[in-house]
């Protein structure tokens, strides 16, 4: 289990003198699953880059156990703080077992040799991930699903206790976006790892989260459980859309249904 | 661990023993062909010397005219197996660092830009000496790499392997017009500049490949070093950056290697192209992705390459001699090609 807290204070950040994150403070649950989700352009992808260090705050800190990330040597934060981008792009011919191993990178210092550790750190990763079988294969040879697992276990290889995500879940068809999902919850349940994603889509999210996190115009609009942050009103303040919000009958987690102008079968239409 | 899994932990490292057997094997071989490489290029040349003779002379003697001719044939052939070694692996780290599979230092303009900076501090500065003519040379790579890099960076998308290729390749031709320039007017030093500009080994001599030792071996150290480095940009910046690199500082350090050593081998044998696109894609092909093996590699092929055109060169021209500058760019610029036309020309 992990005890390192993750917490964003006063945060404001953006591009080209362009401010995207609006003094935001979030304090991530240590050990827990926390999905942000958002309408496009809200801010979620700047905070989760802020957040792993990739773009530095113009405002705020980012604090790991109360050290600022900005200010933490980039290998040690490595080694707590692992992410894994958006549709990461991998070199050309490379193997599913060559691109995992890169994932200890951190751990290894000019000179330091290959050890039984990093031996058994990808092991667990090949397996954790069922890409064991792939290991040899190259990587652009594999399916969208499998790639998005190959890229899981590499983070997973960094043997971190908190890993950010940043739409893990893109490019995939639906089977693969429940089999990445689960994965992820699986490692949060045996590893204890803390989890940081953004998600595109609400009713996943809101099935797979422990704590979601809803943003708007580069500030948090709700945080908390699901079951308290998914309602008519959050969707219709930070989508701009109406909607019913029901108990999913699998999880009993809140479902979003969309209302729209058509086909809405009798119901009052947008 | 279940016994499925122990059994795929079994089959993984087994595949690992024997990835690492065949690239064991493919260095063996390597190692293999640069030495009878290194024995062909002073054993053969356009004077054909009886072996007693050669074997007097690697003992330091010179007393017939076959002794002397293999005497000059021991600098040459050194001097074609550390610029060979230095430009394939410069190539290697230019395509690691801009994860550009066109990238070379001839393609991308280093090369002609330590030849430029040699020419006018020849011409104009009248400058003579080997260690002057070394820092100019890798002053001139550094400036024409920072050159091309920015202008290829421009725009959308920044720097892609296509705009960075046509960047360089202007720059390439926009100086050795310079260099024409530069030398036109002056009959009295337009001979050697020629005969260098060409990119050759033939007149190396002891003197002048000394000095530029200990700029190859930072170069190697530093490039060699840089493998890690290398292995977590490939994965592009923001993992690379997720994984603890400061990739900023790991592309500075990489460049600077590959800077010094185009610089310091322009400086003794003038630009040679090709050599860096070439070996790095073939030893790709053999052993894979893994810089830790590919920058190695990529310098033992680049020496066998080098010394292999060279040899060609003494060979098909008798009793005449054809610079390896001539021999890489022929062979060169149909891989070129052939890299730029494969189905999945990507960024690396």
């Amino acid at each position: 289990m992990t005890d390192h807290t993750l917490v964003a204070t006063g945060l404001s950040a953006g591009y080209d003198g362009k401010t995207i994150l609006h003094g935001l403070d979030l304090a991530i649950p240590t050990g827990r699953i926390t999905i942000i989700v958002g309408a496009n352009a809200c801010g979620k992808s700047t905070f989760l880059r802020t957040l792993s260090r990739l773009l530095v705050p113009t405002k705020g800190h980012v604090l790991l156990d109360g050290a600022s990330i900005h200010r933490t040597p980039a290998r040690q934060l490595a080694r707590t703080l692992g992410l894994l981008p958006q549709a990461p792009i991998a070199p050309e011919g490379i193997t599913v077992a060559d691109l995992v191993s890169r994932g200890r990178h951190p751990h290894k210092s000019l000179f330091s040799r290959w050890t039984r550790k990093d031996d058994e750190a990808i092991d667990s990763a090949l397996a954790a991930t069922k890409t064991f079988d792939l290991a040899e294969r190259p990587v652009d040879e594999l399916s969208g699903g499998q790639r998005q697992r190959v890229w899981i276990a590499m983070a997973l290889a960094q043997e971190t206790d908190i890993l950010l995500l940043d739409e893990p879940t893109t490019f995939l068809d639906i089977h693969h976006q429940i089999e990445v999902l689960d994965l992820l919850t699986d490692l949060n349940r045996a590893r204890g790892t803390t989890i940081v994603m953004v998600l595109h889509d609400l009713n996943l999210a809101a099935r797979y989260a422990d704590v979601l996190v809803a943003m708007t115009g580069g500030q948090i609009h709700a945080f908390g459980p699901p079951g308290e942050v998914l309602t008519e009103d959050m969707v219709r303040t930070v989508f701009g859309l109406e909607s019913r919000v029901i108990a999913d009958p699998l999880s009993h987690c809140p479902m979003m249904l969309p209302i729209g102008r058509h086909r809405m079968a009798g119901h009052e239409a947008a | 661990m279940t016994a499925d899994s122990l059994q795929a932990t079994a089959k993984v490292a087994g595949r690992a023993v024997s990835s690492a057997r065949s690239r064991g094997l493919w260095l063996a071989l390597l190692a293999a062909a640069l030495a009878v490489l290194a024995v062909l290029s002073v054993t053969t040349g356009t004077r054909a010397v009886a072996w007693a003779d050669i074997a007097a002379a690697l003992g330091g003697a010179q007393e017939t005219i076959g002794q002397s001719a293999v005497a000059l044939r021991l600098p040459r052939t050194g001097l074609a197996l550390l610029a060979g070694a230095a430009l394939s692996l410069a190539g290697a780290i230019m395509q690691g660092v801009t994860r550009n599979p066109l990238a070379d230092p001839g393609i991308l303009g280093v090369n002609m830009g330590a030849s430029l900076a040699v020419v006018i501090g020849v011409a104009w500065f009248g400058m003579a000496s080997a260690q002057a003519t070394i820092w100019t040379a890798i002053t001139g790579a550094a400036g024409a790499a920072l050159f091309v890099y920015t202008i290829g960076s421009l725009g959308r998308g920044g720097a892609t392997p296509l705009k960075l290729a046509l960047a360089g390749a202007a720059t390439s031709v926009a100086f050795s017009s310079l260099v024409i320039a530069v030398v036109l007017p002056r009959g009295d030093i337009a001979g050697g500049i020629q005969a260098w500009q060409i990119g050759g080994v033939g007149g190396a001599t002891g003197d002048r490949v000394l000095p530029v030792l200990p700029f190859l071996v930072i170069g190697f150290a530093i490039s060699l070093l840089s493998a890690r480095k290398l292995n977590s940009l490939a994965l592009g910046d923001d993992v690379a950056a997720g994984l603890g690199e400061h990739v900023a500082a790991a592309r500075a350090v990489a460049a600077f290697g590959a800077i010094l050593l185009c610089g310091a081998t322009t400086a003794v044998c003038g630009p040679i192209g090709f050599v860096g696109l070439m070996v790095p894609h073939l030893c790709r092909l053999l052993i894979g992705v893994d810089h830790r093996w590919l920058l190695p590699f990529s310098a033992l092929g680049g020496a066998c390459l080098l010394l292999a055109a060279d040899i060609l060169g003494r060979i098909i021209a008798r009793p005449g001699e054809i610079d390896v500058g001539i021999i890489t760019a022929l062979v060169g610029a149909p891989f070129f090609i052939w890299i730029v036309r494969r189905q999945r020309v990507r960024d690396l």
